[in-house]
């Protein structure tokens, strides 16, 4: 009896976090982190940062990147909803997991945070380009900055650099100032101009450049200045959120714990940047803040409550819809003055701004264009660290019935009373031309 | 007829001459009259009750939409499944003469319980109404020339493939009710010309209104009877007569043709129906000067009046013309009737009207396909009618010379030209037999040589005028008669093979001979259309080449781009440009229409020679129309066509071609050949590896005919 009782709540113990937390679209926030290291030393010496994912509720899920039993998806379910790769110098996954892997993952909307590092593999170097972002190709270069590094008891090579060129934006690094410079030390990369959706949180100053620290500067650097990204994100177009930094240093606790004065300035902070920064950050990658949904999407006519299968040209029309902001706990009525309607038929004939009731109730009234045709309304709202909304429906628009046109026109009177004065006038020509002889 | 034995015993019932010939009369017609609906039954009997082609479907599809709503609906139907996104107002866009007609018979026959359904009425509409064309033929015929004449032409009209060709059963066109509505105008008119009765002319107003309703080419109508009145006119042959048949058609039958909203106003004021107009108020100028005439008894004083009413009225009207034209009250010419006409004028300008295969210029081997001995038999009827000049056969001339030039033109009007063509042969056939079995009769009195045409009626006059032939005369009639029945025997079997072999084909399902002489079916063209109706979302939108749009609103019932409704130049252009471009600015194109699916029919497995590939250069020349960047020469190496490893390298990566052979370059098709050798155009393909980055494929039927491949959504990370 016994043993049934410990079998009965082992499995219940390892069904409950899939039973009860897992991602979804109601409760957006990751639960369930899959952290990947290369040897777990890694686990203590940046301990403090996973702390504060733990205390936020994450559930880490700690395996070395060759673990040969680690898999992200078990009979096509996920068993995670978030990846963190603090393995840089891994050649091959574990188990089941390859660079595809990775990327259904991210495709199927997981989120992902990569730190590379000066001498990062190959198989790295894939996922980030899959990502959007290109790793210096030399494997020994590393970021340096003259004029902008950390000052540090030791001359040292300039590779450790404080940087304060964040991306001007609340809702990725927080509303509180971030006030000491962030360190960082590593891998640069620069973003693939293909790609749209790739942002730079951190850009290294304009004096920096990539190269290796040892040898000897023969040719001009690839990557220079502000190309230089240090730390970016993605947001997938079904909102997966990625993180990419070529610094996995930037992440310990002794990058956290540092004091960080930067060259040529005379302030010397107690406390780096970094823990503030990789915080927040982490906020967001893991939707705890910027993830908005819209739900109740109704258009109906004026005076009308039910939603008509089509409408007539020239109709006076209602759209709503209501939009939630998450806030790592519950939905948050979305507050804002930028979000427009549009209706849509291969280019907007109406665009219109709608207006709330700080509830959430987002609505517009228009009147349909003078067009028949299959229109759409639209919704697309890309604000930069939001997810983006992008709603549509269709609905057909038809002419007027035969019987909905006015019946009498006043400008047409006289050809009334010219048709009708033309028949009497002819009945009664007839009527004389017949019985008066 | 009769022993005498017989004789006796049937006495009570023997009939009068008049009357057995009345019998004998009503028995053939009767027989042709099933003869011409039977003979069309070879579809069905091949296939199965099924609609035949592309136009017949969209047809078809308003014709069920007309039984399930009522008639309120279909007129107001605005259809948001064609022309995604502009829609199409099906109601005011369409002539609904057919499918009226269609719902009306539907009705009637669920009235008298038959509990048929609506699909079975329409494969058999055509049907119908070519048997009821051919009683219309034989009353046309009777009244230009006489009841043998009119016999004739019942039976040549009820066989004849120019107009057996669309209206087979299941091809269920306007053109399958319009023939009838035609001939049963022209019939009405000539009665009221003949006549000179204000009811006749009434009846034509009405056989107009229901020619208006049921085809465009009611236009021929309102220019020939124009034409023809302004040949009498011309002629001398005025009368009061055709002033009320004409001002009766034509008042009344514009403001019946009014009613149609797909006409409207088209009726007053586009430049096709200005003859009728212009010809109108020549008319009221003929009368009045008639009447002064009448009224003035002084000649010259009538000569110098008839000087310049003729050039104020010219003056006026040709006034009123240029006023209006200039001021865009009368709107021009329209590019169809331009290019009848002049028949380059389409492959110049509008190839969108070049690129449809019936409105091909006609060959003479067509000619001969679809007329046969007819082809002989027109000018020696035209020489007979020249011979015997009326109003009645100035008529059936004018008729037959006209469409005789149109169906020269355009291969699709042979089926205007036919009525006419089996009337004026039938007239000869008539007037040849007659005068022959009159010279065999005069002497032997022998009786209905195997004859029932014309005998009877020759009778009367057959004795006095041939007492002096000469000895072999007779036998030369005899042999002259026994040629024209070989010929028209001839005619009966060529008319059943062309019928069985060419005509019955419904072109949605293909027939071929398979390797020990069995017949194997292509069904996948429904094998496609039923792969999207269950395996797509509803809302699915599909591109294909506008060919096959009807078939897919109808049958896939999804919505589609462009359909056989050629209306909007500028969208088809636009799915033209995309199978044209490479895949990923074809990519934005499509994704810019919302498109879901795309479906290309291919040829290469099966040799099916009317395929995408084949279109192609319609699509780059449609395309090319509108937005220049696409450009013809592109996709041709020194003026040619192809498409193996000599093709240009556009023609090699543009998304049709890749659509059409994707993974075809690994197949084998034919024993003995290469992989990826296509079978339609007899050549290796020139690139087997190809790779699709934004579509995949979806769907390809059984023998590769119709591909479908669905539209990815964007990168996800990009």
């Amino acid at each position: 009896m016994g043993k049934f009782w410990v079998i009965f709540v082992a499995s219940i113990s390892i069904l409950l976090p899939f039973l009860c937390n897992s991602f979804s679209p109601e409760t957006p926030t990751d639960r369930r982190v899959l952290v990947l290291l290369d040897d777990f030393a890694v686990k203590s010496s940046h301990s403090s940062y996973f702390n504060s994912l733990k205390l936020r509720g994450f559930d880490l899920d700690f395996k070395l990147a060759d673990d040969p039993k680690i898999a992200l998806q078990r009979y096509g379910q996920y068993l995670y909803d978030a990846l963190i790769l603090f393995c840089p110098s891994v050649e091959r996954f574990g188990g089941s997991v390859d660079v595809a892997a990775i990327i259904n993952f991210v495709d199927s909307g997981h989120d992902l945070i990569i730190a590379a590092d000066v001498n990062a593999s190959d198989l790295i170097r894939e996922v980030a380009t899959e990502c959007g972002v290109d790793f210096d190709e030399d494997p020994s270069a590393m970021v340096i900055d003259h004029t902008g590094y950390a000052v540090s008891e030791t001359e040292g090579d300039h590779t450790l650099i404080a940087s304060d060129d964040y991306i001007k934006s609340d809702v990725i690094i927080g509303s509180k100032k971030i006030e000491a410079p962030v360190l960082f030390q590593g891998i640069g990369h620069s973003l693939n101009p293909v790609n749209s959706l790739v942002l730079k949180v951190l850009s290294a100053s304009p004096s920096a450049y990539s190269a290796n620290p040892l040898s000897k500067l023969s040719t001009p650097p690839l990557l220079t200045g502000s190309a230089i990204s240090l730390v970016s994100v993605v947001q997938a177009r079904n909102n997966a959120r990625i993180l990419i930094t070529g610094s996995l240093s930037m992440f310990s606790n002794r990058f956290f714990r540092s004091g960080v004065q930067k060259s040529g300035s005379s302030t010397k902070y107690e406390k780096s940047g970094n823990e503030q920064f990789l915080t927040e950050l982490s906020k967001w990658i893991f939707h705890e803040r910027g993830h908005l949904k819209a739900v109740n999407v109704k258009h109906h006519k004026v005076g009308e409550t039910d939603e008509p299968a089509l409408y007539r040209i020239n109709d006076e029309l209602e759209y709503s819809v209501e939009i939630y902001e998450w806030s790592g706990t519950s939905w948050e009525p979305y507050v804002t003055d930028d979000v427009q309607v549009q209706f849509y038929m291969m280019s907007p004939y109406v665009l219109k701004t709608l207006s709330n009731d700080k509830k959430g109730l987002y609505s517009a009234s228009f009147k349909v264009p003078d067009v028949y045709g299959v229109f759409q309304f639209k919704v697309e709202y890309q604000k930069l660290g939001y997810t983006s909304l992008s709603l549509s429906k269709q609905i057909p628009v038809r002419p007027y019935r035969h019987n909905e046109y006015e019946r009498f026109i006043p400008t047409a009177y006289p050809y009334y009373g010219a048709a009708f004065s033309t028949m009497a006038g002819f009945f009664i020509f007839s009527f004389v031309h017949l019985y008066n002889k | 007829m009769s022993n005498s034995y017989t004789s006796d015993i049937l006495k009570p019932f023997k009939l009068k001459t008049k009357q057995q010939e009345l019998l004998i009369r009503v028995s053939i017609l009767c027989l042709v009259y099933i003869l011409a609906f039977i003979t069309r039954l070879f579809s069905v009997l091949r296939y199965e009750s099924m609609i035949h082609e592309f136009d017949p479907y969209f047809n078809y599809r308003t014709t069920l939409y007309l039984t399930q709503h009522g008639f309120y609906d279909f007129w107001n139907w605005f259809d948001y499944e064609s022309w995604y996104p502009l829609g199409r107002i099906v109601g005011g866009t369409l002539y609904p003469g057919l499918m009226v007609t269609a719902a009306l018979i539907y009705r009637l026959l669920h009235f008298l319980r038959f509990a048929v359904h609506i699909r079975e009425v329409c494969v058999l509409t055509a049907p119908f109404f070519a048997s009821n064309t051919t009683l219309v033929a034989y009353f046309f015929g009777k009244e230009i020339w006489d009841s043998g004449a009119g016999l004739v032409a019942a039976i040549l009209i009820a066989v004849c493939p120019g107009y057996i060709s669309r209206s087979v059963a299941g091809s269920y066109d306007n053109e399958g009710v319009a023939i009838f509505a035609l001939l049963f105008t022209f019939y009405l008119f000539v009665k009221a010309v003949n006549t000179g009765s204000l009811a006749w002319g009434l009846a034509s107003a009405f056989g107009y209104f229901y020619m208006v309703s049921a085809w465009g080419g009611y236009v021929f109508i309102i220019n020939l009877i124009p034409l023809y009145v302004l040949v009498l006119l011309i002629t001398g042959r005025y009368s009061m007569r055709l002033y009320v048949a004409y001002n009766c058609l034509y008042i009344l039958g514009m403001l019946l043709a009014m009613q149609i909203r797909f006409v409207g106003f088209q009726h007053v004021q586009s430049g096709e129906h200005m003859a009728a107009m212009g010809v109108f108020f020549l008319m009221q100028v003929f009368y009045f000067l008639d009447w002064v005439k009448h009224m003035l008894s002084d000649t010259k004083l009538f000569q110098e009046f008839l000087r310049i009413t003729v050039t104020c009225a010219v003056a006026v009207g040709g006034i009123a013309l240029g006023v209006g034209m200039a001021s865009g009250y009368i709107s021009p010419w329209t590019g169809r009737f331009y290019s009848l006409l002049d028949p380059t004028y389409a492959k110049d300008h509008i190839p969108i009207i070049a690129s449809v295969s019936e409105h091909q210029p006609t060959a003479w081997s067509s000619f001969m396909f679809d007329f046969h001995i007819l082809l002989f038999l027109f000018p020696a009827g035209l020489y007979f009618c020249f011979k015997r000049l009326s109003d009645a056969t100035i008529f059936i001339v004018m008729y037959g010379l006209t469409s005789m030039y149109f169906a020269g033109v355009m291969v699709r009007l042979i089926l205007v030209a036919t009525p006419a063509v089996c009337l004026i042969s039938a007239i000869a056939v008539s007037a040849t037999v007659k005068n022959l079995t009159v010279l065999l009769r005069s002497k032997t009195k022998v009786a209905q040589i195997g004859s029932t045409k014309g005998t009877s009626s020759a009778k009367a006059s057959s004795k006095a005028s041939l007492d002096q032939s000469q000895p072999f005369q007779k036998n030369g009639a005899m042999a002259l008669l026994f040629g024209a029945f070989y010929l028209l025997s001839r005619y009966a079997t060529h008319c059943t093979w062309v019928t069985s072999e060419a005509y019955s084909s419904p072109s949605i399902v293909l027939a071929a001979r398979g390797a020990h002489g069995n017949r194997v079916i292509f069904d996948d063209y429904r094998e496609a259309y039923f792969w999207l109706r269950q395996n797509t979302p509803l809302d699915a939108k599909v591109m294909s080449w506008w060919d096959y749009g009807y078939q897919i609103t109808a049958m896939g019932n999804r919505t589609v781009i462009v359909d056989n409704n050629t209306w909007n130049n500028t969208h088809i252009a636009t799915v033209g440009r995309a199978m044209s471009s490479y895949e990923d600015e074809a990519y934005e194109i499509i994704r810019s229409l919302d498109v879901d699916y795309v479906l290309v029919v291919f040829g290469g497995v099966t040799g099916y020679s009317s395929d995408d590939i084949n279109k192609f250069l319609w699509m780059v020349r449609i395309g090319g129309g509108v937005f220049p960047v696409i450009k013809e020469p592109d996709y041709l190496v020194n003026g040619e066509y192809r498409v193996d490893k000599g093709a240009a390298p556009k023609m090699l990566n543009c998304l049709m071609y890749k659509l059409s052979y994707y993974r075809f370059g690994e197949m084998m098709t034919e024993y003995g050949k290469p992989p990826g050798y296509d079978r339609a155009r007899g050549v290796e393909i020139g690139n087997k590896d190809i790779k699709l980055e934004h579509l995949e494929e979806a769907f390809t039927t059984s023998n590769w005919i119709v591909r479908i491949y669905k539209v990815k959504p964007p990168n996800n990370r990009w």
